[in-house]
């Protein structure tokens, strides 16, 4: 490890060295990425759809560069959001009251429904370009990825150790600079976690946000998403064996050159004082921090930060309030806005369904929903029974864990509808009821959530517990009742509560599958959004969206939630 | 006092007065009537036990928070913010475990935006005073809890401050380590080499007060008040073993046994039976009976003295002081004038075997815990004999902090279970008389 003298030493001994070469190709490389993808974002639409995407896999490279760039823009905007939203709803309690349900509420939203609903909106801020539709599908897939975030940060910030703040304020940090030193590296190990998830994450939604259909409009973007929906449309098995390389390599690519020198460099804002375990690697973060051109290059931009840091407090020092006596009429006229504001916001969705929707249309969606409900249920069922146990034995090996992990983050990313070929041929050729076996396909993305977590519960089962089991000779079902399964319980509510989320938004993409001429169809919320969508009606899309985000919420708040306390007040080792 | 002479006090503190709000919309009193003033060259130290409010003084001086009511002037400005010239040690040290110990130190002088250059300069100026030399790379998790405390100083003394606030710095140490740091830090105060003017030390080490103020102010708990202001004259380095040092100690753990003959009964003195709406410390049935034996046995033989006591046992003062009031607390003893003695009762308890020893407990619980009492009859009176936890504890919150609740109705529970008094059921929240059997 370089040795931090404080004066420059040494410097000139050899100006370039190996990693140096290497860090610079890394950086032309990823201008290059981003010219060749952005070349083509401000032609018009027309020219767009004249050259329809091609089968070719020659094209897949473009095509995967143009839908990992939205996905990376998606994610510098996520991070915005995460900064600005869970900021403002952590330091702001007025702020906090309203922001943080909306977050609740906003998770519960099926994704694909903000799709539906905001095409139109986005094809109107730049008329007859591709831009349009690229903020559509950017959109979409910011949305898969902002909520989860912007809740780590939310609860990290709530958790930041009270003496450090104390020391922040008592040395005289401006609340810019105590965000920047204190806040976000607080956050940091957290956060980052919450990114990889929510790039796996937003895969699944790739496909449905790069071939947008509402109505009469209909936009193809050229993607890996496009791609593999033209490859479904043609019956092209080939061409789907295709999609699914490029999409092992572009994650492979993307975490060894994003992820995992973002680990190993969050390494050092893990909280904890004890130095243990083993600190995550990265040869790229290594060939970037030994390079000393790299160092050259962001210097003059690390002088600069630390000026904006250094700047004498443009907000003054907050004078800390005695007992607040005004704070009361705040809260009152706080209290009085929130009411107006949500009388208005009635008033605009009474009006919005007036006229459009009958009871019965409720009724229907209800009942529909209560389908899709049943087959969540059930799903995470068969999901627990069958990965509970295998997680409990995988994370009780340490090796086996370690080679189980990337492989379950990749599956985790893996869109249902490359898995249609399969599961429409067989359903056709067997005459098997789709109502039924259409199912699996929700949970094929978001049962991996489950494995995760009972994993890592399993492998934090403490040594000494372990080996006092084994010294009892506790052994077979008596194990698993009183050792495996306690232990990894919260772990477990979790990855569930993740799941049955996630099985809700596959829902709508997975109540529904094509391939090539033959269409199944399962009875299901899912299904209604997706076929409303198709129709362009727009008032039954967003009464389909509302009553989904409703049936997430209350399954929600009055199982998951209780579920999640009860398991950490009686399960949580330590 | 000296507060008239020419040269002003670095801080003034006049009436101070802080309180919370309690749920019932009453206040929960934390400090009142606090007088301070801080001199030139001058050590004071806070001495109380947790819940004695010095914490909060602390803060308060150090505009971390703002009193409900009084003044805290410092240079003749009242404190409404983080004043520049008030730099604070943390107790946990509160080091950014992100930041090398160069990065550390750095901090507040970057805050004051000094130029590069003299921010370097003085931050390692500030090292080496320190004795961190070498360490300037290094992560906080690196390094041992001594040093980690020598970075949270020199991090501290980088600013020069005019003041230097110090939470309880060593409490966090190991017995050796805490020495050799307090050592430093009186050498290089009394060489002049610190860039600082008066230091107020929080503690609730009494000879760790003793070795290092000028001034020591002795604090009541709940609320927190000043009870006595005991002036150290010895001559730097004081020694341990010294009989004038001795005689310091004794005089404070008189002071504050003396003043705190009943240290539950608010209001009234002399009085030493607890009512209900007394606070009760955790202190486990266990070590209960641990004290009880160790005063029962030699060299003891039912009577100790305190300061003695605390040193045979390697017990601090807020670690000692909760059990031998549990004890008197439970008649199983008597506290006077520093000295502790066992009751009648108390020997009786030592004497017994296990059986005997509850029952004996379940008598002095049920005759002088009022609250424990008042469970059992409660549920004696329920047609099922279950009454859940939230009864008791909004009983108490009306007279108490929602902490002080929580805490006081734990350890009332816990005794009760180990007298086989009642039951408690932890998934129900719920008290009832059955015992599983």
């Amino acid at each position: 490890m370089r040795v931090n003298v404080p004066i420059s030493v040494g410097g000139w001994a050899r100006l370039f060295s190996r990693w140096d070469i290497l860090a610079v190709l890394l950086i032309v490389g990823l201008l290059v990425f981003l010219g060749e993808a952005s070349r083509h974002l401000f032609e018009p639409l027309a020219e767009l759809q004249k050259q329809p995407p091609s089968l070719d896999p020659r094209y897949l490279p473009e095509y995967a560069a143009r839908t990992t760039l939205r996905m990376l823009v998606a994610m510098v905007f996520s991070l915005i959001f995460t900064f600005t939203y869970a900021t403002l709803a952590a330091k702001n309690k007025y702020a906090e009251r309203i922001l943080v349900p909306l977050l609740d509420i906003l998770q519960s939203v099926p994704i694909l429904g903000f799709i539906s609903v905001t095409v139109v909106f986005f094809m109107e801020l730049a008329p007859g370009r591709v831009l349009g539709a690229e903020y559509a599908a950017i959109f979409a897939i910011f949305t898969s990825q902002a909520w989860n975030m912007a809740f780590s940060f939310y609860q990290s910030l709530r958790t930041v150790p009270t003496e450090l703040q104390e020391a922040s304020r008592n040395f005289g940090l401006s609340s810019w600079m105590t965000f920047w030193k204190l806040d976000v590296p607080f956050a940091m190990p957290q956060l980052i976690w919450n990114m990889m998830m929510s790039m796996s994450g937003s895969w699944f939604f790739v496909v449905a946000s790069e071939a947008i259909s509402v109505g009469n409009t209909t936009v193809t973007l050229p993607g890996v998403g496009s791609y593999i929906s033209l490859a479904i449309e043609h019956r092209n098995l080939k061409a789907v064996s295709w999609a699914i390389a490029t999409m092992l390599v572009v994650i492979l690519i993307y975490d060894q050159v994003l992820f995992r020198p973002l680990v190993a460099w969050a390494d050092r804002f893990r909280f904890e004082q004890e130095p243990g375990g083993v600190a995550p690697q990265s040869w790229v973060f290594s060939v970037l921090r030994r390079s000393r051109i790299v160092e050259r290059l962001t210097e003059p931009f690390a002088v600069l930060w630390r000026q904006t840091l250094r700047r004498r407090r443009l907000d003054k020092p907050a004078t800390v309030k005695a007992a607040p006596q005004n704070s009361r009429w705040i809260g009152y006229l706080f209290g009085g806005l929130a009411i107006v504001v949500a009388a208005i916001v009635l008033w605009r969705v009474v009006d919005f369904f007036a006229g459009a929707i009958t009871l019965g249309d409720v009724g229907t969606t209800l009942l529909l929903g209560a389908a899709t409900l049943m087959r969540v249920v059930v799903l995470i069922a068969i999901a627990s029974l069958i990965w509970v146990p295998i997680g409990v034995w995988v994370g009780t090996q340490p090796r086996v864990a370690n080679m189980v992990q990337p492989v379950a983050q990749f599956l985790a990313a893996f869109p249902a509808n490359l898995l249609f070929p399969i599961f429409v041929s067989v359903i056709v050729a067997w005459r098997l009821d789709p109502n039924i076996w259409l199912s699996p396909l929700m949970i094929l993305g978001t049962q991996w959530y489950i494995l995760f977590n009972v994993i890592a519960g399993a492998s934090a089962i403490p040594a000494e517990l372990r080996s006092c089991g084994a010294n009892f000779r506790v052994r077979g079902w008596l194990w698993w009742r009183r050792i495996g399964l306690p232990a990894v319980f919260p772990y477990y509510v979790t990855g569930a509560i993740t799941a049955s989320g996630g099985s809700w938004n596959a829902s709508i993409v997975a109540e529904v599958a094509s391939w090539g001429d033959e269409h199944l169809q399962a009875a299901g919320l899912g299904a209604y959004i997706a076929h409303e969508t198709d129709a362009g009606h727009f008032h039954h899309i967003v009464l389909g969206i509302v009553v989904m985000s409703l049936y997430v919420v209350v399954v929600n708040r009055l199982f998951w939630r209780p579920l999640y306390f009860y398991a950490e007040r009686k399960f949580r080792l330590g | 006092m000296a507060a008239a002479t020419a040269a002003p006090a670095l801080l003034d503190i006049h009436s101070l007065r802080q309180s919370f709000p309690r749920a019932d919309g009453g206040e929960h009193l934390v400090l009142e009537g606090v007088e301070l003033a801080l001199q030139h060259g001058q050590i004071v130290g806070l001495l109380g036990r947790t819940g004695s409010g010095k914490s909060t003084l602390l803060r308060l001086i150090a505009g971390l928070a703002q009193p409900s009511g009084g003044t805290v002037t410092y240079l003749g400005q009242p404190v409404q913010a983080p004043a520049p010239g008030i730099a604070m040690v943390f107790q946990s040290f509160a080091l950014f475990p992100w930041l090398t110990v160069l990065e550390n130190v750095q901090l507040g002088l970057e805050a004051l935006g000094l130029p590069e250059a003299e921010i370097r300069q003085r931050a390692l100026a500030a090292i080496d005073l320190i004795g961190l030399d070498g360490y300037e790379s290094a992560y906080p998790r690196e390094l041992s809890g001594g040093m980690r405390q020598r970075v949270g100083f020199a991090r501290a003394l980088v600013v020069h401050p005019n003041i230097l606030l110090m939470d309880e710095p060593f409490s966090a140490l190991d017995v050796l380590t805490a020495e050799t740091l307090r050592t430093d830090f009186l050498e290089l105060w009394g060489d002049g080499k610190l860039p600082i003017k008066g230091v107020i030390l929080v503690t609730h080490n009494i000879e760790e007060a003793v070795l290092m103020c000028d001034r020591i102010l002795l604090f009541s708990t709940n609320p927190g008040r000043i009870i006595s202001e005991i002036a150290v004259t010895l001559k730097q380095p004081r020694n341990r073993l010294d009989p004038q040092f001795r005689d310091l100690v004794e005089k404070i753990y008189v002071a504050m046994t003396a003043r705190k003959a009943s240290p539950v009964a608010i209001g009234t003195t002399g009085e030493r039976t607890a009512t209900i709406d007394t606070v009760v410390p955790r202190v486990s049935a266990n070590l209960l009976s641990g004290l009880i034996e160790t005063l029962a046995a030699p060299p003891f033989n039912g009577k100790a003295d305190l300061p003695v006591l605390a040193d045979e046992l390697h017990l601090e003062l807020d670690e000692l002081f909760p059990v031998s009031e549990s004890l008197q607390l439970l008649h199983f003893a008597e506290i006077e004038g520093g000295d502790i003695k066992l009751t009648d009762a108390g020997k009786q308890f030592a004497e017994s075997g296990m059986d005997d020893r509850k029952k004996l407990f379940q008598r002095q619980l049920l005759a002088y815990v009022p609250l424990a009492a008042h469970v059992r009859r409660v549920l004696q009176e329920r047609a099922n004999h279950v009454a859940p936890k939230s009864r008791f504890l909004d009983e108490l919150e009306d007279h108490m902090s929602t902490e002080d609740a929580e805490g006081t109705l734990r350890a009332v529970t816990a005794w009760g279970r180990f007298a086989e008094v009642y039951a408690y059921d932890d998934d129900s929240g719920a008290f009832s008389l059955e015992n599983p059997s």
